[in-house]
């Protein structure tokens, strides 16, 4: 191939701006407007890229997305993308680009040693060897050569420098596709008042028209096109060119805006936009994608599209060869001949499928002074590395560069048919046009098979009167601009494939040929979807635009079948691959989720703390002092609290206001445990069951009036608890006058627990008496801390005597720091999850490990609790399977020794099978030995046996000892105080 | 999908968490477990319309039967659950 | 004609002119030994082993459309036993060992790549849950292996093991043997190596009701007519619902659910593991062909569509770059969609009955893929024997009703939580 910059021409580039650019390590000049496919062409670079499989050496085919085999790798280092179209990418100063999948040069790839052993590494070649050798010789040699020569481009290995960003829009109709058809559609409905969004996926608007010679209104066809879409943007439409539409969901679409794709500094602006668009109407005008044909060696490179071929000549005035040939089965393919001889190409010869080519046709040929074989085909090209010859089948060799192929057009109907729709064979077209389309729907241009500027034009603004009726709104009168069309690609003779000698390709950038196609057929992969996944085609990053119809249409013709009988392959989004990064917009690295973090989260920070997730949370997991490690550091704090007090942070627990005369019968259905006699001041310990009788959350409620109840749930089911309260009280019980609210985020909590939390507290409370006898175990008082009012219970979690201290959020860091300074001569401590933990394993209080929502009541030592009434669970949870004695359950441990026990190892007796599992473990600074909670198989028939706490995944056993779970103070005397 | 949330009017369905089933009936206190059971476990799963309850979470909380078609995603209506809807969605 | 690479050589100094049918386009007869209803993994698995294992070769797998068009052919492709509850770690060991000689017990390469399943933890605490679950595969014999935040790092470049990261890395529990197969060959080795067994497959054929002799289901009625067999199994994943409430049974502990999945360009090799996220639903592996894999969480209602929404789509993109930063310009090639039977534990149904004559095959929920041999090998057997494997002797449909469920998520009867 040689292609080259034509002296004069090129509509949609600017020859006074010069644009230097660097492919595959050489140093080139293009234009601005250039596409890179474009440039490369301009610059006579025929191998752009080397294919999947055979590493065949490839030139550009296309000027648009359904390119198959100009990919590229595109930039360097964090901002390098790879696979991608050069036809796409608009040239920029300093751009670089590469080949990719050759080695060691895009000239010279040793991988094409490939494509002599084509006989052997066929359709599905893969799974008929590599099956035999020792065990692993798959993993560890056959599938990393396979993984090495496979694979396209490399992706960056640093992280990606560039934002992201996401959009949502409303409009009235979204129009697809820019083109006359787009235009006329979105100037339509915008003249009728419409909330009008267009988007194109090319850098500008015009489609089609930005590479027309002929005249719209006695304007230039591209001149044209700037201008309706420059009256548009007045007109208030939302016009978005660079902006893919790639796929439709229910109810709405999702495209993608290059909004400074390609750019080294993007400065304040995102790379890219994600697009959340809702439309009332849809008018797809997204044009056609034009069809090769199947023949020997139609792959190398200077065989191109012939509509692409004048895209190149027209729009950015180069030519894609000296000696150009075309091969085509209709009319539309002379408007080629006829752009080419206007630019100075010579036109060597038109192999025309159809015997009896039109007089219109032929009148363009003798002009061209191009040979036109009438009835012939292309049998193969000639030429190792690109185009020499052309031979046709009958045996004429011509001399030619390039070949320019069209068997037709076929409608891009892909978001039609995302949602299920099914596409309709039109015999005419010899292509696939969108069946019934979903409600909302128009078409219009070559989506809708029609050719020609004119009836583009006119079929959008019928689609837009459509798009307008269904809204309810007047369609205003529409004057057409005056066209002269002639040539049109309307009516091709169906030919897909010519049989010859040699490779002949149907898909591309996979190296699907038409043998492959027949060992389908041989091997009874005659399914479309079979032939799709046992030859891959249409599975490249091209999802198969070009070569889909051609594996039907060969297919079929194996099978005797109509083409439409073979059926389509389902579309699926996205219609042209998307940046994972624009689809995760800016919810990614810190920003995935958003963090919660408690009215006191600063000062943890500020205090040494190692934080911990819990749930959106974070948590102190210890407050470290310099030198400590967390073991040594929670150890401290859980002595603080058993010996002194100590100062926890329970923000985080879910608080749900229960509220209503019905108030109390709601807690008996929802608890196991009975709440009537609760009186106002006072608060519980309850657990909730699921609905199939195993447990599901605990914590305590406070009767704060008479018919008005604080729940605190655990962190973890803070959501979860509300919802199922919800669902209850609108579902099961909507008689109960009842209403629940979150109060989480409204309430800073912090617990003060130890022998000294009295005395602590009695510093600094006003307005409540802290005597033991007037503040009873699990009593609530208002009173004041500094300015904040408070309310506080004396309650334990710890075992020690405790208060938990209530306090409006923005009091919380206030209330904190005012108690840890009444402590302070006290040696108060905060302590963090990890103390909280020690602490609560020594008392053999339940906590996440335990409530695995596979344990029940009478797993865990609670079945006393559930009082005689309905509630939920109650009678799931009586059944035998749910109590019987040899379930998992609640036991302590203790080690025989100083080896600590590890949370997760398992319970080991003389079986040497696994008989339960240690839930949660820490070092008892109060017994001086490393205990345990854990569940064990008919645990309390067990207690003073003898097992084996393993942990073969971290190495090491600890003998231990089954105990009761009350480790500490079993008869709670600590409380008091 | 866009829910029609009686309270909010058409939201998008991330707004939203599904609950499940809306047909089952709930049975009395006192039947037996196979009774509970079949409530708890066991689902009709049609293959097109179905009754469901949604909550509307990242909204007015409201719990929403809707009624909707598990094979084409089409949303034929919503009410609020329980005696405040106006019984069978639209 | 026996697959090797000498079949290959021949073929190809032949124009690979010679290569038959890999099963037979067969018409379904008016009698079998027995049914099997689903031409998908399970189904073809379970005709295989009935044929290899029992000696049961007059079967027929009856399918609606083309054999592996369902979750066989739309799933990421993951295998792996890493289970903390006994009873599903043994079965799915049993599924691993079966993987472990498929390519050539069938002869036919599935690829079974066991490359490894590394999930990751962010809070100690998740360590040592997955611990535990480490350590309840070991007593099972089944592969752990605990990894710290290094060796993690060690094995997944580009991963973002920063204490900066919204979650950070503390670890990690590997299974090494685990890894993935090719989809595809999996259905097509089963299919291929029943068809060489004797077995029928009769695709095209969708089945439209059960037929009865009294209390008894005797066959099928199939849009290619009634075909009779004293014992016929159903093995339809997603549509399990519609299937059995042909045989009057509506009312089954499971819901249909869409499962996305997700492949990027193919892209030179760059992540050699399979790794799964542990705060929030993500796995990610790289195919043979270089496209990264990614699945995440089910849309979360019941659907029959085969595709999904939005929200989940860009969801597994930010849970996907926040994982791999410098995945961000990689693109999305292709998503599709899958229809899973959620069970109301999250846990398989393989069971005799509960009619006469009928077996049933489901609830597979996220799982169907890697059980694929041993939903097979264990259905094989209790048709045969009309008594359960001892692999499958807990997947009973009772369990529900008396409370012997198989709750690894510990999420409780809410299929979308599984």
């Amino acid at each position: 191939m040689s292609g080259h910059r034509l002296a004069a021409g090129g509509s949609g580039i600017d020859r006074t701006t010069p644009v230097r650019f660097s492919f595959a390590g050489k140093s080139l000049t293009g234009y601005a407007g250039d596409t890179l496919a474009s440039a490369l062409l301009a610059n006579g670079v025929e191998i752009v890229a080397r294919s999947f499989k055979y590493h065949r050496p490839r030139g550009v085919v296309s000027a648009g997305p359904e390119e198959p085999n100009a990919l590229v790798s595109l930039g360097v280092g964090a901002r390098s993308e790879p696979n991608t179209r050069a036809t796409m990418v608009p040239l920029h100063d300093g751009l670089v680009a590469g080949g990719q999948n050759a080695w060691p040069s895009l000239r010279h790839d040793l991988m094409a040693v490939n494509g002599l052993a084509g006989g052997l590494i066929g359709a599905g070649f893969y799974y008929k060897t590599f099956i035999g050798g020792p065990r692993g010789t798959w993993t560890r040699f056959f599938e990393p050569m396979i993984r090495r020569a496979a694979g396209m481009g490399e992706a960056p290995t640093e992280p990606d420098p560039d934002r992201y960003e996401s959009a949502h829009h409303f409009c009235d109709v979204l129009v697809i596709g820019g083109g006359p058809a787009g235009l006329m559609a979105a100037k339509a409905a915008a003249e009728a008042g419409a909330r009008v969004l267009i988007a194109d996926e090319r850098d500008g608007f015009g489609g089609a028209l930005r590479h027309e010679r002929a005249a719209i209104d006695g304007r230039p066809a591209p001149h044209f096109a700037a201008a309706l879409a420059a009256e548009l943007a007045t007109r208030g439409v939302q016009i978005l060119p660079r902006t893919t539409v790639y796929g439709q969901y229910d109810g709405a679409f999702g495209a993608v805006e290059r909004v400074v794709d390609g750019s080294n500094d993007p400065g304040p602006l995102p790379r890219q936009r994600h697009w959340t668009i809702r439309p009332r109407e849809v008018i797809l005008a997204a044009g056609a994608i034009e069809r090769p044909i199947v023949f020997a060696s139609n792959d190398r490179p200077g065989v191109m599209l012939a509509d692409a071929m004048r895209a190149y000549v027209n729009q950015y005035g180069v030519a894609p060869g000296r000696r150009v040939a075309i091969f085509t089965t209709h009319d539309g393919a002379y408007r080629t001949v006829r752009d080419l001889a206007a630019a100075g190409v010579t036109v060597a010869a038109i192999i025309d499928a159809r015997p009896d080519v039109p007089h219109a046709a032929k009148a363009v040929a003798e002009a061209a002074g191009a040979e036109l074989l009438a009835g012939a085909t292309v049998a193969a090209v000639g030429g190792g590395k690109r185009v020499e010859t052309i031979v046709t089948t009958d045996g004429r060799r011509i001399a030619a560069d390039a070949l320019g192929v069209s068997a037709g057009f076929m409608p891009t109907l892909h978001l039609t048919a995302q949602l299920g729709g099914k596409p309709e064979w039109d015999a005419a077209l010899s292509a696939f046009r969108p069946g019934a389309l979903p409600t909302h729907w128009h078409v219009a241009g070559a989506v809708d098979g029609t050719f020609g500027t004119g009836e583009a034009l006119a079929s959008g603004a019928r689609a837009g009167a459509a798009a307008l009726t269904a809204l309810g709104l007047a369609v205003p009168d529409t004057t057409l601009p005056e066209t002269d069309d002639d040539l049109l690609a309307d009516r091709p003779a169906p030919l897909f494939h010519v049989p010859g000698k040699g490779k002949a390709f149907v898909d591309m950038q996979h190296d699907v040929t038409a043998k492959d196609i027949a060992l389908a057929r041989d091997e009874g992969f005659e399914a479309v979807e079979h032939l799709k996944r046992y030859t891959t085609l249409g599975m490249a990053t091209d999802q198969g635009k070009t070569s889909n119809l051609n594996g039907l249409a060969l297919m079929a013709a194996h099978l005797s079948r109509p083409i439409p009988d073979v059926g389509t392959t389902r579309y699926r989004p996205p219609y042209t691959p998307v940046a994972i990064g624009a689809l995760a917009g800016e919810t990614t690295g810190a920003h995935l989720r958003p963090v919660r973090r408690t009215p006191m989260h600063d000062w943890h920070i500020a205090n040494g703390a190692e934080m911990v997730a819990a749930g959106a949370y974070l948590r102190p997991r210890a407050y470290l002092r310099p030198g400590e490690s967390v073991t040594t550091a929670y150890v401290r704090e859980a002595t603080a609290v058993r010996e002194a007090v100590g100062l926890v942070d329970v923000s985080t627990l879910g608080k749900i206001e229960v509220a209503g005369p019905d108030a109390a019968a709601f807690l008996d259905r929802i608890y196991v445990n009975a709440w009537g006699k609760l009186p106002v001041g006072k608060a519980r310990y309850g657990v909730m069951l699921r609905e199939d009788g195993f447990v599901f959350d605990d914590g305590t409620t406070w009767r704060l009036a008479e018919h008005r109840y604080l729940m605190t749930t655990t962190t973890q089911n803070a959501a979860k608890v509300l919802a199922h309260l919800d669902y209850l009280l609108a579902t099961a019980w909507p008689e109960l006058r009842v209403h629940v609210t979150s109060v989480s985020e409204a309430y800073a909590t912090m617990a003060v627990a130890g022998p000294l939390a009295r005395a602590t507290l009695a510093a600094v409370v006003d307005g409540i008496d802290l005597a033991a006898d007037a503040f009873p175990m699990m009593a609530i008082r208002t009173g004041r801390i500094g300015a904040a009012d408070v309310r506080i219970a004396r309650l334990s979690f710890s075992g020690e005597n405790a208060y938990e201290v209530f306090c409006g959020a923005h009091h919380g860091l206030g209330v904190w720091e005012t108690i840890l300074a009444a402590g302070a001569p006290h040696g108060i401590q905060p302590y963090g999850t990890e103390a909280l933990g020690a602490l609560r394993i020594e008392k053999g209080h339940v906590a996440g490990g335990e409530l695995d929502g596979r344990t029940t009541l009478h797993d865990l030592g609670l079945e006393k609790l559930a009082a005689a009434k309905p509630f939920v669970g109650s009678v799931l949870m009586n059944r035998p399977a749910l109590c019987a004695p040899e379930r998992l359950r609640l036991v302590g441990l203790r080690a025989d020794g100083n080896a600590p026990i590890r949370t997760g190892a398992h319970l080991v007796g003389p079986s040497g099978r696994s008989e339960g599992h240690v839930t949660a473990s820490t070092y008892s600074p109060v017994l001086g030995a490393q205990i345990a909670l854990a569940l064990l198989a008919n645990g309390p028939a067990r207690h003073g046996e003898r097992l084996v706490a393993a942990d073969p995944v971290r190495g090491g056993e600890t003998p231990v000892i089954v105990t009761p779970y009350r480790h500490v103070d079993p008869e709670g005397s600590r409380l008091h105080g | 999908m866009l829910i029609p949330c009686p309270h909010c009017g058409p939201r998008e369905v991330s707004e939203f968490t599904y609950i499940g089933d809306a047909t089952k009936v709930r049975p009395a206190p006192d039947a037996s477990a196979d009774a509970w059971s079949d409530f708890v476990h066991a689902r009709r799963n049609p293959r097109g319309r179905h009754a469901e309850h949604w909550q509307h979470t990242a909204g007015c909380r409201a719990i929403v039967r809707v009624t909707r078609d598990t094979v084409t995603h089409a949303v034929y209506g919503a009410s609020l659950a329980g005696p405040w809807g106006e019984g069978e969605a639209r | 004609m026996r697959f090797s690479a000498a079949a290959l050589v021949r073929g190809a100094l032949t124009g690979n002119r010679d290569w038959p049918r890999q099963w037979r386009a067969a018409a379904p007869k008016p009698t079998y030994d027995a049914i099997i209803v689903g031409g998908g993994g399970h189904g073809l698995a379970t005709a295989y082993y009935l044929a290899k294992e029992h000696g049961l070769t007059d079967i027929a797998v009856v399918e609606k459309g083309w054999i592996g068009g369902g979750n066989v052919g739309r799933n990421t492709t993951i295998v792996r036993s890493n289970y903390r509850l006994p009873q599903n770690a043994a079965f799915y060991e049993l599924s691993m060992k079966l993987w472990e000689g498929l390519s050539r017990d069938l002869n036919y390469n599935v690829m079974f790549s066991q490359r490894g399943v590394l999930n990751l933890a962010h809070t100690p605490a998740q360590l040592d849950a997955y611990a535990a679950r480490g350590n309840a595969m070991r007593f099972e014999g089944i592969d752990a292996e605990l990894l710290d935040r290094d060796a993690v790092t060690a094995m997944v470049p580009h991963l973002d093991t920063s204490p900066s990261a919204r979650f950070p890395i503390v670890g990690g529990l590997l299974q090494p043997r685990a890894g993935t197969a090719r989809h595809d060959a999996v259905a097509w080795g089963y299919a291929r190596g029943a068809d060489r067994l004797g077995v029928d497959i009769v695709e095209n054929a969708e089945v439209t009701g059960f037929l009865r002799e009294g209390d008894r289901i005797v066959g099928v009625a199939t849009s290619r007519g009634e075909i009779r067999a004293p014992k016929v199994g159903v093995a339809v994943a997603g549509s399990t619902s519609q299937v059995m409430a042909l045989a009057g049974l509506d009312d089954l502990p499971i819901e249909s659910h869409v499962l996305q999945a997700f492949v990027s360009e193919p892209l030179k090799p760059i992540i050699d593991t399979v790794v799964t996220l542990g705060a929030g639903h993500l796995y990610i592996s790289q195919s043979d062909k270089g496209g990264l894999v990614f699945g995440g969480d089910i849309d979360g209602y019941n659907s029959y569509a085969q595709r999904g929404n939005l929200p989940i789509v860009r969801d597994v993109a930010a849970l996907a770059t926040a994982m791999f930063p410098n995945i961000s310009r990689v693109r999305l090639l292709r998503q599709w969609g899958g229809i899973m039977d959620m069970s109301m534990d999250g846990s398989p149904i393989i069971t005799k009955g509960p009619i006469d004559g009928l077996y049933l095959n489901a609830g597979w929920c996220y799982g169907g893929f890697k059980a694929t041999p041993a939903s097979g090998f264990c259905f094989a057997h209790t048709i045969a024997r009309d008594t359960p494997h001892p692999q499958n002797a807990a997947f009973t449909l009772d369990r529900f009703r008396t409370g012997r469920v198989i709750d690894e998520a510990g999420t409780g009867p809410v299929p979308q939580l599984h």
